[in-house]
């Protein structure tokens, strides 16, 4: 089964766990500035927004790449970029629409998401479950559950 | 490894920033932050030095941890002697701002002499650099990070400055990163401002390595299960924050109202955890928007909250419709209970100013408090106090003192002075709930005996944050002691300072003590540090911490007889709740304190303890 990164950004605290785990699985140091994920603080509306690569199936960037240094890794659905192919022209960071991919310039190469090979550990280093990884075909499962409760059971009075 | 091994050295006088290693024997002994800062500064400055002179120093200072993907761990602290308190002073804060130091590859940055003009150091990994502040000064805490941030065109910056208070000499200003975390205590803020230092602004991108990443892993997966399991850390601080004690506190007759008048306050529910979740009338919503966590932490016991903009506090002003940092459980007390506020939104709008412009609300709120008091005896008239009001309960002048204390205008720049100078001045010193300068916390030590001998012995004037005897005397952690009784707590007060003297050099936040223990704290740092850190060396560490925090008072003039309590706490007894009839009994604990402590029956280390601590 493939699993999708899902995001419930109400569940978010900010605590950066997530960018840590991140940074530490990458780059072998914890250091946020390096993390593939970022927490966003809206400070006037008291909200924390995790943001993150959401692995296009027809990837902008991965179509954008003029050396295909970016490919899909058949198991887990990942626009992986290859550090031996990548040349750090950047084209990839102007098509991506979301902004996910960057540049990092300590090494001339992209940095993105990679689902860390189909355990993504900012979803295991997350303490409320704000990140999950969950059936790609239904990550709406969840947000389905939690409204279903909501509704009329429509169980009959039996008086 | 988990030490940056490396100092930032400042001279303001001379506008030099240089680097320097970090004294790897002293961090083996005190392990960092408030420890080895402590040792740093006592080293280096004559603990008889005006505060506000340029001879005393500012030392930022990260712990090994800060940085690291423990639970927790982003904090840092300010070290000095306190402007308020002419003690020892260490203020700890947590947000983003220490894990942002020590990404710039700094475990301290020691300040030192007087800028000419104001300025701020920008800080962007190896390049440290003094900056023109002078557009800045005048500016408030909010005004300022935001202003840097866009001069730079970096959003990722992180900012400790200080606010207009703290450049107009109040006594109780703060560093304040991350627009609402504070070094708040003691004045760290008052002697910041001295040095002409506006803000420090970091961005740092090098990273923090741990010595033995597999064991640094299991202990901290572990210590974060211990967290989420646990009543406190998993559930009562994210749900309701600290505020989670304050029915409780009142409940057991020790929430110090009125300037301590009593020890129960009636409008406690209406400034308590639960108000704050109470939909409001006028729209609505509740105070509370959210919970919300410093760097690595999976507690998130922080309040963000916002005002009825309907109240009158801010109907005209929008600028302060927005949320921000709610109401922390001593701030509610301070601005509360202590001055007989009952008026939630006056509360989180007095806590707003703090804030932006930078000061204690526990200074400021029981200043507040004791000014009440001489107003409503006289003592204090309406010309002196430039028209304000100062009846008990009165929000409008409480609000209105909070405004004028941030500019240092008015009566404000008097509340500025703190309690123990303001009473003196209108020949009432005994009003002042006090000790070393300091005003109490949100504790009544007539109710939690316990916390009467934290107050009188604590290195930085009364606080609760240095022997945290609540967690036994009422939440029963790590053991339940009766909070009637004076037997046992010379003990009990002396293993919690030490205790939390270590936890405060690591770069932990305290808050996690309501679940962890030295033991689980020791293979956190044990992984990540080079040495062998055994709760026991930890403990040590913190007894040698909590020694040489007291020879420093000691060679600054403090003697035993600092050590008390106002006469209100010693010879009043509380006239209503459980501990009616109760004083606190500090008599009965003083002097085995000082034995157990291996000190003299006047207070002072002796030679055999200070040679077996290696001080």
């Amino acid at each position: 089964m493939q699993k999708s990164l899902n995001i419930d950004p109400g569940k978010c605290t900010g605590c950066l766990q997530c960018e840590l785990a991140c940074s530490y699985d990458n780059e072998g140091v914890f250091n946020p500035s390096k993390s593939r994920i970022k927490v966003f603080n809206f400070e006037t509306e008291g909200r924390f927004v995790p943001y993150t690569c959401t692995q296009c199936d027809e990837a902008w960037c991965m179509h954008a790449c003029p050396v295909d240094a970016i490919s899909v890794d058949a198991a887990t659905g990942a626009k992986v970029v290859s550090d031996a192919l990548c040349v750090g022209c950047k084209v990839c960071t102007i098509a991506c629409p979301f902004g996910t991919v960057n540049y990092n310039t300590a090494t001339g190469k992209v940095i993105k998401c990679d689902l860390c090979g189909g355990a993504p550990e900012c979803a295991k280093a997350c303490p409320t479950d704000a990140i999950t990884f969950v059936d790609a075909n239904w990550t709406g499962l969840e947000k389905m559950r939690a409204w279903a409760a909501r509704t009329d059971s429509g169980a009959t009075a039996s008086a | 490894m988990a030490w940056a091994r490396r100092i930032l050295r400042v001279n303001l006088t001379e506008g030099t920033c240089k680097h320097e290693p970090l004294n790897m024997e002293w961090a083996m002994k005190y392990l960092g932050q408030r420890g080895l800062a402590t040792k740093y500064l006592a080293e280096e400055i004559d603990p008889k030095v005006d505060p506000l002179s340029p001879d005393n120093k500012m030392i930022m200072a990260t712990g090994p941890l800060t940085g690291t993907a423990a639970s927790t761990a982003g904090r840092y602290s300010v070290i000095t002697k306190g402007a308020l308190t002419g003690a020892i002073a260490c203020s700890n804060s947590g947000g983003f701002f220490g894990n942002e130091m020590k990404n710039a590859g700094y475990d301290m940055i020691i300040f030192e002499g007087r800028s000419p003009k104001p300025v701020y150091l920008m800080v962007q990994d190896d390049d440290a650099r003094l900056m023109d502040a002078s557009g800045y000064w005048g500016k408030s805490v909010w005004d300022t990070e935001e202003g840097i941030k866009a001069a730079h065109g970096d959003p990722q910056i992180r900012v400790a400055s200080v606010g207009v208070s703290a450049e107009k000499g109040v006594l109780f200003a703060c560093v304040v990163n991350d627009m609402h975390r504070a070094a708040g205590r003691s004045g760290v803020g008052t002697v910041m401002a001295s040095k002409n230092l506006k803000a420090v602004a970091i961005r740092g991108t090098k990273g923090v390595n741990v010595d033995d990443y597999p064991a640094f892993a299991k202990a901290v997966t572990d210590g974060k299960a211990v967290l989420a399991e646990n009543a406190v850390t998993g559930q009562g601080l994210p749900a309701f924050g600290t505020q989670v004690l304050m029915n409780v506190i009142n409940e057991m007759g020790a929430l110090p109202t009125r300037n301590h008048t009593s020890v129960q306050f009636e409008g406690a529910k209406d400034i308590s955890a639960e108000a704050m979740a109470e939909p409001r009338r006028s729209d609505g919503k509740p105070n509370l928007v959210r919970n919300a966590a410093c760097f690595g932490c999976t507690i998130a016991c922080g309040r963000i909250s916002t005002i009825d903009r309907t109240h009158f506090t801010v109907a005209e002003r929008p600028q302060y419709h927005g949320a921000s940092g709610g109401l922390e459980y001593e701030a509610a007390w301070a601005l509360g209970a202590a001055t007989g506020v009952n008026d939630l939104d006056a509360l989180t709008f007095a806590n707003f100013i703090c804030n932006e412009q930078g000061f204690d609300p526990i200074s400021f709120g029981a200043t507040v408090g004791a000014a009440m008091e001489m107003y409503e005896t006289g003592v204090l008239t309406k010309e002196q106090t430039g028209g304000l009001e100062l009846n008990w309960g009165n929000a409008k002048a409480l609000t209105d003192l909070a405004e004028l204390t941030g500019r240092g205008e008015g009566f404000g720049a008097e509340i500025g002075l703190g309690s123990k100078r303001l009473c003196a001045k209108y020949g009432k010193p005994e009003l002042s709930m006090s000790v070393k300068g300091q005003e109490f916390p949100a504790y009544d030590s007539r109710g939690i005996q316990g916390m009467g001998l934290t107050y009188a012995t604590s290195n930085r004037g009364a606080c609760h944050l240095r022997s945290y005897t609540v967690s036994s005397e009422v939440l029963g952690i790590p053991e339940k002691t009766d909070p009637l009784v004076t037997e046992g707590k010379a003990g009990l007060v002396r293993a919690f300072q030490d205790a939390t003297a270590a936890v405060d050099s690591s770069g932990l936040c305290i808050f996690t003590t309501f679940a962890w223990t030295l033991e689980d704290i020791a293979p956190q740092v044990n992984a990540a540090c080079e040495g062998d850190w055994s709760a026991e060396k930890l403990l040590e560490a913190g007894e040698r911490t909590w020694n040489l925090e007291r020879q420093f008072n000691i060679d600054a003039g403090f003697s035993g007889a600092d050590d008390t309590l106002p006469s209100r706490l010693l010879k009043d007894a509380a006239k209503v709740g459980p501990a009616e009839g109760k004083v606190n009994g500090l008599d009965q604990m003083l002097p085995e304190y000082y034995e157990i402590r291996g000190w003299t029956a006047d207070g002072v280390p002796s030679n055999e303890t200070l040679s077996r601590l290696q001080l």
